[in-house]
């Protein structure tokens, strides 16, 4: 085999206590497309920042064509002919491709004339490099999605792109579109780009990978070449690892149906044909990779964006739900996923926070009753064992684990019939994180009916009495919490379903 | 206290101008002086209290100067052609709505910028004035002055009702849903959506209020002149977004009361006459207004950077 161009040697990256990256070596070679794979959360991406420079490795060697770079700095990094290209093309969506293109090529002067003629020659020139028939002085606004990815591609091959990354170019294309693309990466490989390719679309990888490296809670857990592997066994890497028994036993048998939603769907959030029923005192979990739509799905049920297609019943009664403001009205509350932007406001105390969703209800005639609301919010943090000075105390005094409890706080009071949790664990420690899922436990035997997004696989199989899976904007299968295990799960949101052993 | 130490700070910062004015020229402490100083300021304190709300809820409305004059000469044509006082008042006042609610709409429901919105607002109502009247005055009639009463009766009434104001603003800010609601949109105006407050409402109404203030503060300005010019007002929300910046109300939204607005108000009133009995001459007024206004930015961000580090 060729030498390296790229070889990373036992890299190590923590943030604060959370260890992303736990000893990851990875090589590539000129001309190799090598796929990286990995659950959300694997590490997939703080590799792919420490490989640009973004972040700087706690230990482990990084060595481009054979020399051992001290410092990767993103400037360094872009000399050495490393870039990038992701999800969403950043170009500058005013000017002209031909403008885009020299950004990246131009050395950072700010008074020095550009000569527009020999850049648009340029641009031309690396746009048929990639087989891209695009008019460099079109408007950027003006191409579609893979016209603007292959201006993404022509951008770093004129920086002389030697290792190109791609992180999941593909997720916005259509099938059509993904094949243009691929053969672009076929070129591409052809002229010795080595490409690093992460994407949860198996058959692509199989399309188009030379080898594949597999990602599962920060360390690599095996780099095989693509023709001695196959779908079955690449997801069993990724998933495979026991459930610790250490979530709370599914108490109740479960009631009547509260929540039914029948082929729902809402265009400009890319939802389409959602299924399913919630009854009281289950705990559904959606389950699915990163933009399958599952935070879409709560924010039509909530009334952020509201469903143009299909049906929402509660308690038998078909609803319209145009805001959030109905949507409390409905019984329904939704703890959203992003708690430090959207959850908690951090400058109000945690008494503000937790009767802010109630205030006609807890404040009649609109006169605040500081006593009453401090009283409540003593309730709620003996309740939820939320750790803080008193209900006085800003929301941002808080751990990650009680502001959660805070945004929890603040829903239950609005006694909801439905309650839809997103992400409800995400970054809080251990300790918290078990609480949580006590309460939600607890709150489900109560008589509600829960309706709980997760990345993390585990606490989605711990957790719920059924799983829906989401794939592409919409349930794929909806699966017995009993029965369901990591890699059926994985096979439906990766839409795999044949040839899995489970 | 740390969580007022802005408006404590302003009001040190006062009580140490009133207290050096006691040692070192006493004479500014004469009633009569005083008195005319506070009703004068009176139109502006009205204006203060809708520009801290606008301010906490995330806003600015640069257009109250030109809204003012509008109200002013409104209201003034009104009386002149012998309408009742109090349907004259009430007219002010909704004529400020009316221009509050345009701003109000244009920003909440069209999601334009508020500095742009009022900007265009301040300009075409002010040219829009100055093209109906070409610089004419409106003569009040004898009966709008002071609003019938004698002159210091009237001042009594000017500043009283601007402190009462004032202080039920400040309350109300404080001890009302509504209130809760401002602070909760001008920090995180999605927070408060995913909550079931509607922020649209929230800032439509903020300018709306403002206006009605205006509307308010006009009337109080017109009752102290014999007639009314259509150019007052001009540069008159400079000096009210100072003085809410001045009393520790945060430009970024979410932080600040009313009595900090007070506070700051008064600080920056009292240094021009402050100034006359100290003989320094008075170029050194905004200057020094200026400057007061600058540390009293600096001292924002100096805190916030501290918090965030």
């Amino acid at each position: 085999m060729d030498k390296p161009i790229l070889q990373l040697t036992d890299i190590r990256k923590s943030f604060l206590a959370v260890r992303a990256l736990k000893g990851v070596s990875f090589d590539l070679t000129a001309g190799e497309v090598h796929a990286l794979l990995g659950e959300n959360g694997a590490g997939k991406s703080t590799l792919i920042k420490v490989i640009t420079g973004a972040h700087q490795p706690d230990t482990g060697a990084i060595q481009v064509n054979g020399n051992i770079v001290e410092k990767l700095t993103p400037a360094s990094a872009h000399k050495l002919g490393i870039a990038a290209i992701y999800q969403q093309p950043a170009l500058f969506p005013d000017l002209s491709v031909a403008e885009n293109i020299a950004l990246s090529l131009e050395p950072p002067k700010t008074f020095r004339r550009i000569r527009w003629n020999a850049r648009h020659d340029q641009a031309r020139q690396l746009l048929d490099r990639v087989g891209a028939k695009i008019d460099p002085d079109a408007e950027v606004r003006s191409l579609s999605m893979p016209e603007q990815q292959l201006v993404e591609i022509a951008k770093a091959l004129g920086t002389g792109a030697r290792i190109l990354i791609m992180d999941e170019p593909t997720a916005s294309l259509t099938h059509t579109e993904v094949q243009l693309l691929l053969g672009v990466v076929r070129d591409l490989r052809t002229q010795g780009v080595g490409i690093i390719y992460i994407s949860h679309r198996l058959e692509e990888i199989f399309q188009i990978a030379d080898r594949v490296t597999v990602l599962r809670d920060g360390e690599s857990v095996g780099t095989n070449p693509v023709s001695k592997i196959n779908e079955a066994s690449l997801i069993k890497l990724m998933v495979g690892r026991e459930v610790a028994s250490i979530y709370p036993p599914s108490e109740t048998q479960p009631r009547d149906v509260v929540v039914s939603l029948k082929n729902l769907g809402c265009a400009s959030s890319g939802v389409r044909g959602v299924s399913f029923d919630v009854r009281a005192g289950e705990i559904f979990g959606l389950a699915g990779l990163v933009g399958a739509g599952r935070t879409e799905l709560a924010r039509i049920l909530f009334g952020i964006t509201p469903a143009d297609g299909g049906e929402i019943s509660l308690n038998g009664k078909a609803i319209q739900i145009h805001s959030p403001r109905e949507a409390v009205e409905h019984g329904i509350a939704y703890v959203p996923e992003d708690r430090r932007r959207h959850g908690v406001i951090l400058e109000m105390s945690i008494a503000a926070n937790m009767t802010m969703a109630i205030h006609p209800q807890f404040f009649p005639g609109a006169w605040l009753r500081f006593g009453k609301e401090e009283a409540f919010a003593q309730t709620y943090i003996r309740d939820l064992q939320i750790k803080a000075f008193g209900p006085e105390a800003p929301g941002g005094s808080l751990s990650g684990g009680n502001q959660q409890k805070v945004a929890l706080a603040r829903w239950l009071a609005t006694k909801p019939k439905v309650l839809i949790l997103d992400e409800p664990t995400q970054g809080v420690d251990v300790g918290a994180k078990s609480e949580i899922h006590k309460i939600i436990r607890r709150l489900a035997a109560q008589g509600l009916a829960v309706i709980m997004i997760s990345s993390d696989l585990p606490e989605i199989l711990g957790m719920s009495d059924r799983i829906g899976v989401m794939r592409g904007g919409t349930v794929t299968g909806i699966l017995d919490g009993k029965t369901a295990d990591p890699h059926s799960v994985m096979a439906a949101a990766l839409g795999q379903t044949e040839g899995i052993n489970a | 206290m740390k969580k007022y130490f802005r408006e404590i700070s302003v009001a040190i910062a006062l009580g140490i101008l009133l207290l050096v004015m006691a040692i070192v020229a006493p004479g500014f402490y004469q009633p009569q002086p005083l008195l005319s100083l506070l009703t004068r300021e009176a139109p502006t304190i009205v204006i203060a209290c809708g520009m801290a709300l606008v301010i906490i809820a995330r806003q600015i409305d640069i257009s109250v100067g030109s809204q003012f004059a509008v109200c002013s000469v409104c209201a003034g044509l009104l009386a002149a052609k012998g309408w009742p006082l109090p349907i004259v008042f009430l007219s002010s006042v909704f004529f400020g709505v009316l221009m509050g609610a345009v701003n109000g709409w244009l920003v909440a429901g069209l999601k334009l910028p508020s500095i742009v919105v009022t900007l265009a607002t301040m300009v075409t109502l002010r040219q829009g004035l100055n093209m109906a009247r070409q610089g004419e005055f409106v003569n009040l009639p004898d009966t709008v002055q002071w609003f019938g009463l004698s002159q210091v009766g009237g001042q009594w009434l000017l500043v009283t009702a601007s402190v009462a104001l004032l202080v039920v603003m400040a309350f109300a800010m404080k001890l009302l849903s509504a209130g809760r609601f401002v602070y909760a949109v001008g920090t995180d105006a999605e927070a408060s959506r995913l909550s079931g407050i509607r922020p649209q409402l929230v800032t439509f109404s903020t300018f709306a209020f403002i206006g009605a203030l205006t509307g308010l503060a006009a009337m109080m300005n017109i009752a102290q002149s014999p007639q009314v010019q259509p150019l007052s007002g001009t540069g008159l929300e400079l000096k009210v977004i100072a003085a809410v910046v001045v009393g520790g109300v945060a430009i970024s939204g979410g932080r600040g009361n009313l009595w900090g607005v007070f506070a700051g108000l008064l600080l920056l009133a009292c240094v021009s006459p402050a100034l006359t009995h100290l003989h320094v001459e008075a170029y050194w007024e905004k200057a020094i207004q200026g400057g007061i206004i600058l540390l009293a930015v600096v001292t924002d961000g100096l805190r916030t950077r501290k918090q965030k580090t």
